[in-house]
């Protein structure tokens, strides 16, 4: 569908409309305390579930002996891999995860077994008591172990559909992308630049905790209370564990907080309805920061080779590219990454002659899977410190460089894909660029002693701006919106209308989950200027209706968002034809003018108030269900990496100014711009906190954020004590610059904005510091002794 | 063990108390009042930030017997406490003296619904500068801040970075919860 003319209301305003910075509709819950998050959820006579896990990453299990733990009063039950009671294994695309280990545990923090307890310390108590024997197996850990000769095959006897075309079972999925001739560009290129980069393993590191509530019902069914990204994904794997019909599991979504892709994956949802169906008794299960950490997929650690070539001139000539993803124990969504990976391996420019190829592995490693950027952060980073470089070997601007070889729109991708929509990569480069620069040396004050607050190290006190360089750096990206290749990416909304003493009242229904970005409120918005209404109510997101997708790939306003408009747009013409059969006689302009619904009432389009919204309803309830699709997309060739497989393409670009205390290796962000076009900010205040808060993500793998799993597989810092993430102090001012330029094949014309921004930060920042040192900084996250040499 | 103290003004007893349950603990699964957030048991999060006799802490790492007595403020209490404040009883949550028997009768706890409650200034100044998004950190950033503005009415940009440097958000980047605080101060500015 395309927005050929102006929507009602876009123009006019119904207050709180689509293009307004709505407030929240949960905001005033959220900051009394009153708004319920997964983990607050409350049942008479609950019970608390806890997991045990494997303290190993790959071994055989030997035996179990639950007795003790069962012997523990306050213990309801104990549950092992023994005790399931239908299907074993579950997972997104391919059902390699076991509910609880079989036999053998493949990486650190596998769930073995579940007990329920009337207090979690005394379920804790029990786990302890759990004896699992243990015969250690040998890890996998990287690409060269795991395809070795000999290398202990993770998954054998592999049936997904990926299995037939890996050189070797331990390779996940395998995609490349060539198109044009390499071998002769590389022949007629006067510079090549080649590099090996390594991005760590990051972690959501959302705030909440994974959690939940399973309430269990009379008809043997189950009610579940979760945080989750997905309702209906979660249904079609848990039910087949639980050996129930999918209309015995109902669902419904509770607060969440934050997931960033992490909530994608199953984490307790299936152990806690399987101890409730058990004990019949609600349980809950709260996981702590130390086991969160264990307990959801991580982003992909990443190995890219790139070579580069160019003419004297600054044209690119060719790209190839290798990129290996460690995917960890289970599939997850590793071959998606790696289709993403793939297809945007080249980054937001125009290459005739590419030869890209990524893969992801099985190892001993925790399970890696979705997370914000999805395959496109690691690419970036590795593109655009190749692009940092080939402009110093010509001797260009190196945003005068990217910008002569920048995607616009009708540039073919190296997919085949012609991006048909706007493309403005140059124009936000030279956005970024053109603001002024904050001031230098910004710790110096009026009275003469330095503010430390604004140096490297801060309250640390370890520099008073001896040895601190300024350097600036800048970087852009590419994103797909949307599920790709061929998946069929609907989302369902149901809308009604109806007359509440005398005023027209809108309720929107949908699975969607809101885990923070602001979904809720751009529902409500498309509501009151689809309908003119001011009154919308929300209901709780939950499995009484279908199916509204994942909140993932910046994709819900997009889509449910085009789910709700069109629910609307039906239930306004049930409005126009109601009011046409009871007052059409009155008023020939409801036979033959274009109707609108603003501000409670029905007009003409030239503002000729017909009806009074509720006078045409009455007792009428105008109830409408769709279900909507964006355009379709196409499976990329397995040989050639060819194929229209993405909906929409989402840009950003930085640029980074970092003050570095090169003698101690400490880093600080003065600023961190971002320029991004969002094609339609259905709430500016909303895509500027989703900018700013991708940006920060991006910031964080740049300089301090990565698990440290050690050449055994064990994970060395599950806890924010040890993996940091970004705090006030470590981050800087973040001016954003929205434009808007309609994709017309999108509602509004708005283009998915949640992921484009975590992608170029972190390249930028860390131009900025190579600018500040001179360094090559190869790897991300970088550390002080990176920048020391020690 | 049974433990006593007040909670946004109001006299409290939790009996059963185990020794090692923090009073974050308490708070959320023996008091119902679950708004203090459990983010990392650890301290190094501020989810869980409450006032203790007035000074900002980390619920999760009192032991709910070192609340014997004392008085705490949640964020649940946040809005009482800014209209106390504003009101000039001098009670604010830092006086020794505690709260009298019969401000504790005048309590009510806020009733049910959104907009029932009228927001604390830090409160609504959150809601306006858009500083909320999955909002699981808010409960702590509101309490830290409320008292860095209660402390320091004119706060420049580095004392808000400092008083909130102890409270991870993973959303917002910050810049709008620096907006907020700004907002929550200049407004009380206007007021004062
Ligand atoms: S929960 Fe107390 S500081 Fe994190
Ligand atoms: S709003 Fe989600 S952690 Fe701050």
């Amino acid at each position: 569908m395309a927005t050929a003319r102006t929507p009602a209301g876009l123009a006019h305003g119904t207050h709180g409309g689509v293009g307004e910075s709505a407030p929240r509709p949960d905001g005033t819950l959220k900051v009394t305390g009153e708004f319920a998050y997964a983990s607050d959820l409350w049942h008479e006579d609950m019970l608390w579930g806890v997991t045990l896990r494997s303290p190993h990453a790959h071994a055989r299990i030997l035996s179990a002996d639950v007795s003790a733990a069962l012997a523990t009063p306050g213990v309801y039950a104990v549950l092992t891999h023994a005790d399931l009671p239908a299907a074993t294994r579950y997972g997104l695309e391919i059902q390699d995860t076991p509910v609880l280990a079989d036999g053998v545990v493949r990486y650190h923090g596998e769930p073995v077994a579940l007990v329920a307890a009337d207090h979690p310390e005394t379920a804790r108590r029990a786990a302890a008591r759990i004896r699992i024997a243990y015969e250690e197996l040998p890890v996998v850990h990287d690409e060269e172990s795991a395809t070795a000769p000999g290398a202990p095959v993770l998954h054998p006897g592999r049936d997904d559909d990926h299995a037939v075309h890996v050189a070797h079972p331990n390779i996940v999925h395998r995609q490349p992308v060539v198109r044009g001739d390499v071998a002769a560009a590389r022949a007629r290129a006067d510079v090549v630049v080649s590099g090996d980069y390594e991005v760590g393993m990051q972690d959501q590191a959302f705030l909440g905790p994974e959690s939940g509530l399973a309430v269990p019902a009379g008809d043997g069914g189950v009610d579940l209370y979760i945080a989750t990204q997905w309702l209906h994904a979660d249904l079609r794997q848990i039910a087949p564990v639980l050996g129930l019909p999918e209309d015995k599991v109902r669902m419904t979504l509770s607060g969440v907080g934050g997931a960033f892709g992490g909530r994608e994956d199953l984490s307790m949802q299936a152990h806690a309805c399987l101890l409730a169906l058990r004990t019949g008794r609600p349980v809950k299960m709260v996981y702590n920061r130390f086991e969160s950490f264990f307990g959801h997929v991580h982003r992909h650690p990443a190995r890219l080779h790139y070579e580069h070539g160019a003419s004297r001139d600054g044209q690119l000539l060719y790209v190839q590219a290798r990129i290996v993803l460690d995917g960890g124990a289970y599939a997850s969504s590793s071959p998606a990454v790696v289709g993403n990976a793939a297809s945007l391996a080249v980054g937001p420019y125009v290459v005739d002659h590419v030869d890209v190829e990524a893969l992801a592995l099985y190892t001993n490693n925790p399970p890696c899977g979705a997370m914000r950027g999805f395959g496109a952060v690691q690419a970036c980073f590795a593109y655009e410190a190749q692009m940092d470089r080939l402009a110093e070997r010509l001797g260009l601007d190196p945003v005068e460089f990217r910008q002569r070889n920048a995607m616009a729109q009708g540039a073919v991708m190296p997919t085949g894909q012609v991006v048909d929509a706007p493309a403005p990569v140059a124009e936000l480069l030279r956005r970024v660029k053109a603001r002024p620069m904050p001031p230098g040396r910004p710790w110096e004050t009026a009275g003469g002693a330095p503010d430390v607050r604004a140096l490297p190290g801060g309250l640390s006190n370890t520099t008073h701006g001896e040895g601190v360089v300024r350097g600036v750096g800048y970087a852009v990206g590419i994103k797909n919106v949307g599920f790709s290749e061929g998946f069929d990416d609907y989302s369902t909304a149901r809308v009604r209308l109806e007359a509440v003493a005398g005023q027209p009242v809108a309720t929107v229904h949908t699975a969607m989950a809101e885990v923070g970005q602001g979904g809720v409120t751009v529902h409500a918005q498309i509501a009151r200027t689809e309908l003119g209404v001011t009154q919308v109510v929300l209901q709780p997101a939950d499995t009484r209706v279908g199916s509204a997708g994942s909140t993932s790939a910046s994709r819900q306003t997009y889509v449910t968002g085009g789910a709700v408009l069109h629910a609307c747009r039906a239930v306004r013409e049930e409005v126009f034809a109601l009011g046409r059969a009871r007052l059409g006689a009155y008023h020939p302009a409801w036979a033959h003018a274009e109707l609108l619904l603003e501000g409670g009432k029905v007009t003409t389009e030239a503002g000729e108030v017909l009806a009074d919204l509720a006078d045409v309803l009455e007792d009428e309830v105008i109830e409408v269900e769709r279900e909507w699709r964006h355009r379709p997309t196409e499976p990329f060739d397995l040989r050639t990496g060819q194929g229209d497989g993405h909906v929409q393409y989402s840009f950003a670009a930085h640029r980074a100014v970092v003050d570095v205390d090169t003698e101690l290796g400490l880093v600080k962000v003065v600023e961190l711009a971002c320029a991004q076009d969002v094609g339609k900010a259905v709430n500016p205040l909303a895509v500027t906190g989703q900018i700013q808060g991708g940006t920060v993500q991006g910031l964080g793998l740049a300089v301090m954020e990565e698990i440290v799993v050690s050449a055994d597989g064990l994970v060395r810092n599950p806890s924010f004590t040890d993996y940091l993430i970004p705090t006030v102090l470590d981050t800087p001012a973040i001016p954003v610059d929205v434009l808007e330029l309609a994709d017309e094949h999108a509602p509004y014309g708005l283009r998915g904005a949640g992921e484009a921004p975590t992608l170029s930060s972190t390249p930028a920042v860390v131009a900025a510091i190579r600018a500040a040192t001179g360094l090559a900084l190869k790897r991300v996250p970088v550390r002080p002794e990176h920048l020391t040499g020690t | 063990m049974r433990v006593n103290f007040t909670v946004n003004g109001r006299p409290q007893q939790a009996d059963d108390v185990w020794e090692g349950e923090s009073l974050l603990y308490v708070l959320r699964e023996r008091l119902g009042l679950p708004g203090s957030k459990n983010a990392c048991e650890q301290g190094e999060c501020g989810s869980c930030t409450v006032r203790l006799d007035g000074l900002p802490v980390c619920a999760c790492l009192v032991a709910a017997g070192q609340a014997e007595g004392r008085e705490v403020v949640t964020v649940e209490g946040l809005a009482e406490h800014a209209r106390r404040r504003a009101a000039g009883d001098g009670t604010t949550a830092r006086a020794p003296a505690g709260t009298s028997l019969d401000e504790a009768r005048r309590w009510t706890p806020a009733p049910g619904g959104p907009g029932a409650q009228a927001l604390s200034p830090v409160q609504q100044a959150f809601v306006d500068a858009g500083a909320v998004q999955c909002g699981f950190c808010t409960p702590g950033l509101l309490v830290a801040a409320d008292e860095l503005i209660e402390r320091n009415p004119e706060p420049s940009d580095a004392d808000i970075r400092e008083a909130l440097s102890g409270n991870l958000c993973r959303c917002t980047g910050y810049e709008t919860i620096l907006d907020a605080v700004r907002l929550a101060a200049a407004r009380a500015g206007e007021a004062g």
